[in-house]
């Protein structure tokens, strides 16, 4: 289904464009590749570089080449915009559409996406299409998955090496941005669901990489549980939407109801019916609340911290979480019109408050957190928030910018706990416990944290202020006054963990491991890879869920040589450094000679892991600058937003204003003071509690009851996981589990059983007094009979001739009498 | 035509021979009587034939003769064999078959 | 006439019992003669089939009976001998004879107890003659013979090389189907003589259903839905299941699931639905309650379940629900479905079935508690159980999705023309209720998955073989000696073969992998529900037409 209307709309199109397709293909060819062979490929060593076996370089090299095609891509559709003509603010007007009806009505700048569109299979009079459907959107999403994951590939090189499964990992990881990337692309709700439940099924395996935990393995599991009850939505939804809009579709030459364009076109039509849309969005956000984390499915989010960092990073920034926000933004009609976005006079809907809600919510968890891994979790979740919300007040664009400004410095403050884990804090993620003072140590991660932390937190300049506040003005802007308020009061609590969090890691006193004490001396609980080998046996493989943490990261495990000399232990709680009691066994062991010298006390991480840091810390900063509002620069929008036309709301025109806020200063003032504000409170704060000083704060959410409760409260999740995991799931699990079975096992096969066993007695019964007296009787009677007849004529039989032949002959005397008398 | 006499014959001789065999315990004796009884019925038979002039009668009474030739061959064999296993031939002494 | 080709069908259908007749002149102590014969005639039969494949007519061709006979049978009864294949059939007759081939061949080496390879081979070819039968026949005295036929040997395989209850369940299974089937037989001989008393050929009957008042075509189909409805299972027909199920040796299982259960489904579709859409109409309502009440119930059972072939029994329950749900839209949408679905549940339950059969074999156990850290012990099975759990809960891009989605998405808008429809509120409750079975489904399937898959290998597990060695029987037996080994590591420490581990070679050597005659006979399998997940046009090519045909009485229905 190639627009020929392109020609002669003047569209500029190209290579890429039109093979947009392979940059989903190329990472499943590296997944098929690493699985296939990846095991049977050791490190090479060319010069003084050293090519990583197990098939991770089929995982960073297919990445390296989605990012080229997915550049290309943007390339040229940046090239189609322009060739359209089309700048913020000037619009060329021509009509370009599917259809000559909509051609005639000349509709804005809209500028067609290149869709190419192969028929999956057909059934019941419905074409399933499998294809590409490449728009502002879908390139700018494409560019940052590619781009992230090849980032976070090649962190994972230097992150995971030696790690008991890393073939497994560079697969699924790979499979993982195979996924997201497929669901992109997607021109049709089925590649829709298909990218979107390949994610899930990554996500399991990534988050419960290290299963031998069950911690970890139950995180998974609740993961995939989670976004699988959403899932119920995406079902629910994508059968709603498909039966309402596949005749609208078909007549307008759309393929069918599960085409996205043809969905958009429906939903924009004012043709379609308002509960069958209304429905179809409630439940398609279902879905997007279980994927992307929003209140109240947002508790799986969390506990996916049990998964290696990177895996965490790549969750959070660009791929999983996004595809939620993403499939909002994608089919925005839908949701615009079923949930009445901007009408003039609806300051509600189920979007932007659920946004709402889960930005405050996710907000204040993150002050009760002592793992940093947590603490970002959380503010994924809050931030997921902002983005649903902007869609919720109509604030399309920002929102969509503010995915983009997000991936990068999320993943980036991702990437730099990953780095102090890695080589700063000995493999822990507890704040209280293990960090302090890592600023000096690790210069590097400290800037990068800075930069990115700065972006979050919407400090100006940043990139996150670009984005952020130009949702908080545009609810504003819109008439979403609440959502205005809520959204300044989550840059002000956004602001104040963040800096608890930095304060922390980066500043006072070294504590724990980052004061280099690693080994005995801090050895209780935290530390079971500290294990002399004689102890080893003795140790619970659970310490380190027992002790809160997420997990540890066991990323230096040594997997043969480890499992060869100490055991199964190292399995178990992976992690065996080299630490000193351990040096005899490790001593011909090259590799760990070299780490255990590294490995004392914090320093600053490798340049795997620093390079990629950096990138993402320069992106952090400059992203920015794409949609820098402030400065009049519109290059993300031009290129990004779909305006107008038939495929697009044309959101804000029922308050007759421009679409989007312009940007004014003394809006943006609001947030700018409540960053600040947050940061002075929360530093102050910070030293008061967490300084040396005997200050008057400390421990006071111990004294003072009210806080006492709100700190159990938040640190309990607001009992949401109770909820969930204790009363719902172990609910179903188990009682009403039980009794459904009880009920099969007695009631129905208590029937059945019944019946066969009044069966068997009726029978009984029946063989008793039938068969055996009357019909037996019979046959036995003649039995008797026979027997009878026998022995009276026993005597017969004597054994005599003579009296042999005497009856014979008297026998034929009778016989001949008989005939005699017969005859005559 | 002496019919009747014959007639009268063979039923004087199958008397005798049924005599025989019911009251003898020599089974020689009793084989000899059984002969008896088939030649009384071929003196009938060959009676019949004349008077009908058919041959079928004296057809019948040669095939009896050399079946009762065979029949005595038999019977004397297991005389033979009786006496050789028990040194007696009285038949009250042979009630092996009794049921 | 279509081909020239007709003798195919008999050819297929009545190949296996040639070996059986080869068979019968072997002495049972030649076992590996006997095995060889059986899956030579399998192999051969299954070539037929591909023959049957090669020479079968697609595009718009696929809807009409193809490879048609038609001689008479018993005059006496005017029951004629008509068999023929189309769209809807194909897929299943296949499927029958690829199952029963990879089931032979993993007999190779996996004869259950008793033994007597012999016996249980010629069991398992008359049994593929039966199913093969019913999925070609066209005449319903035709259909009814082979759809018995498969009865017999199934119960001896139960019966005979079962579990501990085998004389239970089999007995179970027998009377259940066998009293399902009498009523089916009723309902066969009162449509026989309502339509005239002329013939029992199908193609007689779709043409001549409207001869028949709606009030006695929902007696007549009531007759038939619990014969169908027993075998598929359908709630509350269902109880036999877990028990044969958990009591089949791994053969049978593998069997009653991948085809077995189809010959119900298979029965609405091709019988019930087209020769009383009347009465189908009327039923499908109760029809579509009982499949969902069925997806959340067989999904509760199964969370409920220690064991777990028991509890891939249940998951069946629930699966079937899904396949009933498309069959009672009546839609085409929902039957495409439906059949789509029969096709993914028999690979895939097939390959969960031979899954717990191995892991039985070496484990001696199923219980789930017992097991953990299967990948740790036997990665390579334990991966294909996570592929086959994934693929069971319904993954996208594997074959299982196609089976649920299109079912869950046709209940949306469920049969309607425009003098007969079906209550569209009440299938859309279903539609929501259905696609919350399939969240239960994710969490039975991946829940006994983490219990068996993840974690350390069990030290019970551990201990069991350990202590053992080879000659473990039941889980009974080994849970003693489990025990005593655990008292005996105790002094070691927590961590159970932390000790061994160094010193001597791997205490699990005897666990090994997954085996030869084992990859043989799950490749084809696996590699189905791949590409059926990839290309599900595959089979929704050869579906669609058939379908069509088979609802057009449906669609003609003029609601008098």
């Amino acid at each position: 289904m190639m627009l020929a209307q392109d020609a002669a709309a003047n569209l500029s199109s190209g290579w890429f464009l039109e093979h947009a397709w392979l940059i989903a293909v190329v990472p499943g060819i590296g997944f098929f590749l690493i699985l296939a062979v990846g095991k049977r490929i050791r490190d090479i060593k060319v010069g003084s570089l050293t090519i990583p076996g197990g098939g991770s370089m089929f995982g960073v090299a297919s990445m390296a080449a989605s990012l080229v095609l997915a550049a290309g891509t943007a390339y040229q559709w940046i090239q189609r915009v322009d060739s359209a003509g089309a700048t913020h603010g000037a619009l060329g007007s021509f009509g370009s559409s599917i259809t000559g009806m909509l051609r005639a009505e000349g509709e804005g700048n809209y500028i067609t996406p290149v869709v190419k569109s192969y028929t999956w299979w057909r059934q019941g009079g419905a074409t399933f299409t499998i294809g590409s459907h490449i728009d502002g959107l879908s390139m700018i999403i494409l560019l940052l998955v590619a781009f992230i994951s090849t980032l976070v590939q090649i962190y994972s090189l230097e992150y995971l090496r030696g790690d008991r499964r890393y073939t497994h990992f560079f697969a699924a990881l790979t499979l993982f941005a195979g996924g997201m990337l497929t669901m992109v692309l997607a021109d049709n709700m089925v590649q829709i669901i298909l990218g979107w439940e390949i994610m899930g099924l990554c996500s399991f395996m990534l988050i419960g990489h290290w299963w031998e935990d069950a911690a970890n393995s139950r995180a998974a599991l609740k993961a995939f549980f989670t976004v699988r009850v959403g899932d119920v939505g995406l079902l629910v939804g994508v059968s709603i939407i498909f039966f309402s809009a596949n005749s609208f579709a078909t007549k307008n030459g759309f393929g069918s109801g599960f085409d996205l364009q043809g969905i958009n076109a429906w939903a924009q039509s004012g043709t379609a019916s308002h509960t069958a849309i209304l429905w179809g969005a409630v439940a398609l956000f279902i879905a997007c609340i279980g994927k992307s984390g929003q209140f109240p499915l947002h508790t799986w989010l969390p506990d996916a911290m049990a998964g290696p960092t990177p895996v965490s990073s790549l969750l959070h920034s660009s791929t999983m979480v996004v595809a939620g926000v993403y499939l909002v933004a994608r089919i925005y009609p839908v949701f615009h019109t079923g949930l009445s976005i901007n009408v003039a006079g609806s300051h509600f809907n189920l979007i932007a408050i659920i946004g709402g809600i889960t930005i405050i919510i996710a907000a204040a968890l993150a002050f009760v957190q002592t793992d940093i891994k947590k603490v970002l979790a959380y503010s994924t979740v809050s931030q997921l928030g902002y983005m649903m919300m902007g869609l919720g007040v109509g604030a399309w664009t920002p929102a969509v910018f503010h995915i983009f400004t997000h991936a990068f410095f999320k993943c980036c403050l991702f990437l730099c706990a990953g780095s102090i884990s890695h080589s700063g804090s000995h493999h822990s993620f507890e704040m209280k416990k293990d960090m302090g003072g890592l600023r000096k140590k690790m210069p590097i991660t400290f800037a990068c944290w800075m930069v990115s932390t700065a972006a979050l937190c919407g400090v100006p300049f940043f990139s996150g202020f670009f984005s952020k506040d130009e949702i908080i003005d545009n609810a504003h802007h819109a008439g979403y006054n609440v959502f205005w308020i809520i959204g300044l009061v989550g840059a002000f609590m956004t602001t104040a963990y963040m800096t608890r969090a930095t304060y922390l890691t980066f500043f006072g006193k070294p504590r724990g491991a980052a004061a280099g004490e690693h080994d005995d001396a801090h050895g209780d609980a935290h530390d079971p890879h500290d294990l002399d080998v004689d102890d080893a046996h003795a140790v619970q493989p659970h310490a380190v869920a027992a002790h809160g943490s997420t997990t540890d990261d066991h990323a230096h495990q040594p997997v043969m040589a480890m499992a060869r000399t100490v055991g199964d232990v190292a399995d178990i709680h992976g992690d065996v450094d080299a630490s000193d009691a351990e040096e005899a066994v490790h001593a011909d062991d090259a590799h760990h000679a070299a780490e255990h010298d590294v490995h004392h006390g914090p320093h600053e991480s490798p340049a795997l892991i620093t390079v990629p840091l950096v990138i993402l810390a320069v992106l952090a900063f400059g992203s920015g600058y794409l949609n820098a509002a402030a400065f009049s620069i519109h290059k993300f929008t031009d290129w990004v937003s779909p305006i107008g036309g038939q495929f697009f709301p044309k959101i804000g025109e029922a308050s007759g204003e421009l679409p989007e806020a312009a940007f004014k200063w003394v809006n943006a003032l609001p947030s700018i003071l409540l960053v600040l504000a947050g940061f002075a409170v929360s530093a102050a704060v910070c030293i008061s509690i967490y300084g040396d000083t005997a200050a008057p704060l400390k421990g006071i959410t111990k004294r003072i009851a009210p806080l006492r409760w709100g700190y159990k409260f938040l640190f309990n999740k607001y009992y949401l996981d109770v909820l969930y995991e204790k009363i719902i799931v172990h609910g179903v699990a188990y009682p009403v589990s039980a009794a459904a079975y009880w009920f099969n096992q007695n009631v129905l096969d208590g029937i059945v059983n019944g019946a066969g066993k009044w069966a068997r007695k009726s029978g009984l019964w029946i063989y008793k007094n039938v068969d055996q007296r009357v019909v037996d009787g019979t046959v036995n009677g003649s039995g008797a009979a026979a027997r009878g007849l026998g022995s009276a004529l026993r005597p017969v039989q004597s054994g005599k001739v003579n009296q042999y032949g005497a009856l014979l002959f008297s026998a034929a005397a009778v016989a001949a009498l008989v005939l005699i008398l017969v005859n005559t | 035509m002496l019919i009747s006499e014959f007639l009268l014959l063979g039923a004087v001789l199958f008397c005798i021979g049924v005599y025989g065999v019911i009251v003898r315990k020599n089974a020689v004796l009793v084989l000899m009587s059984i002969e008896l009884i088939l030649n009384s019925v071929n003196i009938n038979l060959l009676a019949f034939s004349l008077k009908y002039n058919d041959i079928s009668g004296q057809t019948f009474a040669l095939y009896i003769i050399a079946v009762a030739a065979a029949e005595v061959g038999v019977g004397l064999a297991l005389v033979l064999l009786i006496y050789r296993n028990k040194r007696n031939i009285s038949l009250d002494e042979l009630s092996e078959m009794k049921g | 006439m279509l081909t020239d080709h007709n003798w195919i069908l008999t050819v297929g259908v009545f190949l296996p019992l040639a070996g059986v007749l080869i068979m019968l002149f072997i002495p049972k102590e030649e076992e590996s003669l006997n095995k060889a014969i059986a899956i030579i005639t399998a192999a051969v039969t299954l070539a037929v089939g591909i023959a049957t494949m090669a020479w079968f007519k697609y595009g718009s061709d696929s809807s009409k009976l193809q490879f048609h006979v038609d001689v008479a049978w018993i005059p006496a009864i005017k029951s004629r001998y008509i068999i023929g294949l189309d769209g809807v059939s194909m897929p299943l007759y296949i499927l029958s004879m690829v199952i029963t081939l990879l089931v032979m061949i993993y007999s190779w080496d996996h004869i259950p107890e008793p033994g007597n390879a012999k016996a249980f081979m010629i069991l398992m070819l008359i049994l593929q003659t039966g199913m093969a039968g019913t999925f070609v026949a066209q005449d319903l005295i035709l259909f009814f013979v082979f759809f018995e036929v498969v009865l017999l040997p199934m119960y001896f395989m139960i019966g005979v090389w079962g579990g501990e209850q085998r004389q239970y369940a089999s007995l179970k299974f027998f009377l259940y189907t066998m009293f399902g089937s009498a009523l089916m037989l009723v309902a066969f001989l009162a449509l026989f003589f309502q339509t005239g008393a002329q013939s029992f050929s199908l193609e007689y009957l779709y043409a001549h259903s409207s001869m028949i008042s709606t009030n006695v075509a929902v007696w007549i189909f009531a007759g038939m839905f619990v014969g169908f409805a027993v075998k598929v299972p359908m709630f509350p027909f269902h109880t036999w299941l877990p028990d044969a199920h958990t009591q089949a040796p791994t053969q049978g299982s593998v069997i009653l699931a991948a085809i077995l259960l189809k010959l119900g489904t298979y029965g609405f579709i091709r019988i019930a639905i087209p020769t009383l859409p009347q009465a189908a109409v009327k039923w499908a309502p109760v029809i579509g309650v009982l499949a969902v009440i069925g997806i959340i119930y067989g999904a509760l059972g199964c969370l409920a379940q220690t064991d777990m072939k028991r509890l891939i029994a249940f998951s069946s329950v629930a699966h079937m629900g899904f396949v009933m749900l498309g069959i009672s839209t009546l839609t085409q949408f929902g039957i495409n479905a439906a059949v789509y679905g029969m096709v993914a549940h028999g690979l895939i339950t097939g390959m969960l079935f031979f899954l717990a059969g191995s892991i039985k074999n070496r484990y001696h156990t199923l219980e789930i508690a017992k097991m953990g850290g299967i990948l740790k012990r036997i990665p390579r099975l334990g991966w294909i159980l996570g592929m086959c759990a994934m693929a069971s809960l319904g993954l996208p891009g594997l074959a299982g999705f196609w089976g649920e989605f299109p079912a869950i998405l046709s209940a949306y808008s469920p049969f309607h023309n425009d003098y007969v429809h079906l209550s569209q509120p009440l299938f859309r409750t279903l539609m929501v209720i259905a696609a919350i079975g399939t969240v239960l489904a994710a969490g039975y399937l991946l829940w006994m998955f983490q219990r068996v898959a993840f974690g350390e290998a069990s030290p019970l597990i551990a201990g069991d073989v350990d202590a053992d060695g080879n000659d473990l029987h039941a889980g009974a037996h080994a849970g003693d000696h489990a025990g005593d080994h655990l008292v005996g590591e105790r002094g070691h420490g927590a961590v159970p073969f932390s000790v061994g581990a160094a010193g001597n070679a791997d205490p699990h050597a005897e666990v090994h992998d997954v085996g030869i005659f084992e990859w043989i006979a799950w490749t084809p399998l696996l590699i189905g529900i791949v590409v059926l997940g990839a290309y599900p046009d595959l089979m929704f090519k050869v579906l669609n037409g058939s379908v069509t045909k088979l609802l057009a009485p449906v669609q003609a229905l003029t609601g008098k």
